[in-house]
């Protein structure tokens, strides 16, 4: 997660697809939370837990195993999205959902970013 | 690259369904075994562009795909901005066999994916004696919805851009780039609440779980073939279905997921191919026969 800023900020197309995004996130990986700030696309701020009074507009929370096996270079089938994992119940996206489903394209290859060399869609 | 028409032959059928005059898009290439092709919940027959365009396919093959009212180049019908679209079982059917009749296929072989795969299952169930084989593409007895579905259709989020990164990771994450954002692309396409209305049916009116067991393939036969990555419906699901329905043939196709004849036509055709052979011989061994 300490490389999601320049990942993110480093795929001009990807900043353009979240130009309008302008929230704050919160990414549970299993006890460890991340609070991810975003402004026109850009990723401002991550910051690891834990949080006294965190405020976020959604959260991500999944254990560390399911975010291990997402953030594989060839993830197994039910691994490789964001919905494979909520389909599976592996993966609990609550708060206002505004955000992520009217960017859902940007959100998800945020998430999968992390993977080793993985290629922008 | 110099221009060159394809094999495929793009027209408008005007008909009745369901009780109102329609106007409905539809593409065809090849003769012979009539192939008709469904397309999958709030896309249309661009889909199968590599079916049609597939010289192997065409040579024995008249393969047929037209576009459900509402979607792709076929009209809604008129008035249609005074009430909700919701696709049923019922309609679905109607639709498929208006359209079969109205076009005079003899015993076609009916191919759909996803919600096509769907009433796939339904025709060889309600109607076998009307069909020479049915293939069913990600054909599963019912989907439970994972989200909520009103997020597809409401002003202020992008119906487009929302329908596409719904169905993006049921696309294999190893398809070419080409043909992955091309199958994007038709979701984005799709009219406003069109994708919802079709869910309806995928996930609760076409229910067919408790009478897939009634499903007789020695009157039809029934081919299954599932992409591994599609966790809409999964392996797992038809693997539940071919156990259910005795003399089904399904295959697991390795990398591809829910659109497999067009996020991946190459590998798709690999595992098409193969079927179509079957039935194209058993075909003709009944010819003989008569």
């Amino acid at each position: 997660m300490e490389q999601l800023a320049q990942l993110v900020n480093a795929n001009d197309r990807l900043v353009w697809r979240g130009r309008f995004v302008d929230t704050t996130f919160l990414v549970e990986v299993g006890e460890v939370s991340w609070l991810v700030s975003i402004s026109a696309g850009r990723i401002t701020s991550v910051t690891r837990g834990p949080f006294v009074m965190p405020a976020w507009t959604f959260a991500l929370r999944a254990s560390r195993e399911t975010w291990e096996q997402f953030w594989l270079a060839n993830p197994r089938p039910g691994f490789h999205d964001l919905f494979a994992l909520v389909k599976r119940r592996a993966l609990r996206i609550e708060g206002n959902l505004h955000p992520f489903m009217s960017n859902l394209l940007y959100f998800k290859d945020v998430m999968a970013v992390l993977r080793p060399r993985v290629e922008a869609r | 690259m110099s221009a060159r028409f394809e094999p495929v032959t793009g027209r408008y059928l005007r008909l009745d369904l369901l009780g109102k005059p329609h106007r409905l898009y539809l593409e065809e290439a090849g003769e012979g075994i009539p192939l008709l092709c469904l397309h999958t919940a709030g896309a249309d027959t661009r889909q199968y562009r590599a079916v049609l365009n597939e010289p192997r396919i065409l040579k024995d093959f008249r393969v047929i795909a037209f576009d459900l009212p509402w979607h792709g180049k076929s009209s809604p019908p008129a008035g249609w901005q005074n009430a909700d679209y919701q696709l049923t079982s019922r309609d679905y059917l109607d639709i498929v066999m208006t359209v079969a009749h109205a076009l005079q296929l003899e015993r076609p072989v009916a191919m759909g994916c996803s919600i096509g795969g769907r009433i796939a299952l339904h025709l060889a169930l309600e109607y076998p004696e009307h069909f020479g084989a049915i293939i069913g593409l990600q054909a599963g007895a019912h989907v439970d919805p994972y989200y909520d579905l009103g997020w597809l259709h409401r002003p202020d989020v992008h119906g487009g851009e929302v329908c596409a990164g719904i169905v993006s990771g049921l696309i294999g994450p190893r398809s070419p780039e080409a043909q992955r954002w091309e199958t994007l692309w038709h979701y984005m396409q799709g009219g406003p609440g069109v994708f919802k209305g079709d869910l309806h049916f995928y996930t609760k009116d076409g229910d067919i779980r408790a009478r897939v067991e009634e499903i007789d393939t020695a009157r039809c036969p029934l081919y299954l073939l599932s992409g591994e990555y599609d966790y809409s419906c999964t392996p797992e699901d038809t693997r539940d279905l071919a156990r259910r329905i005795k003399g089904t043939q399904a295959v697991i196709m390795e990398g591809l997921g829910h659109f497999p004849m067009s996020e991946d036509p190459g590998r798709f055709l690999s595992y098409l191919l193969p079927v179509l052979d079957r039935i194209r011989g058993a075909r003709n061994g009944d010819l003989k026969q008569g």
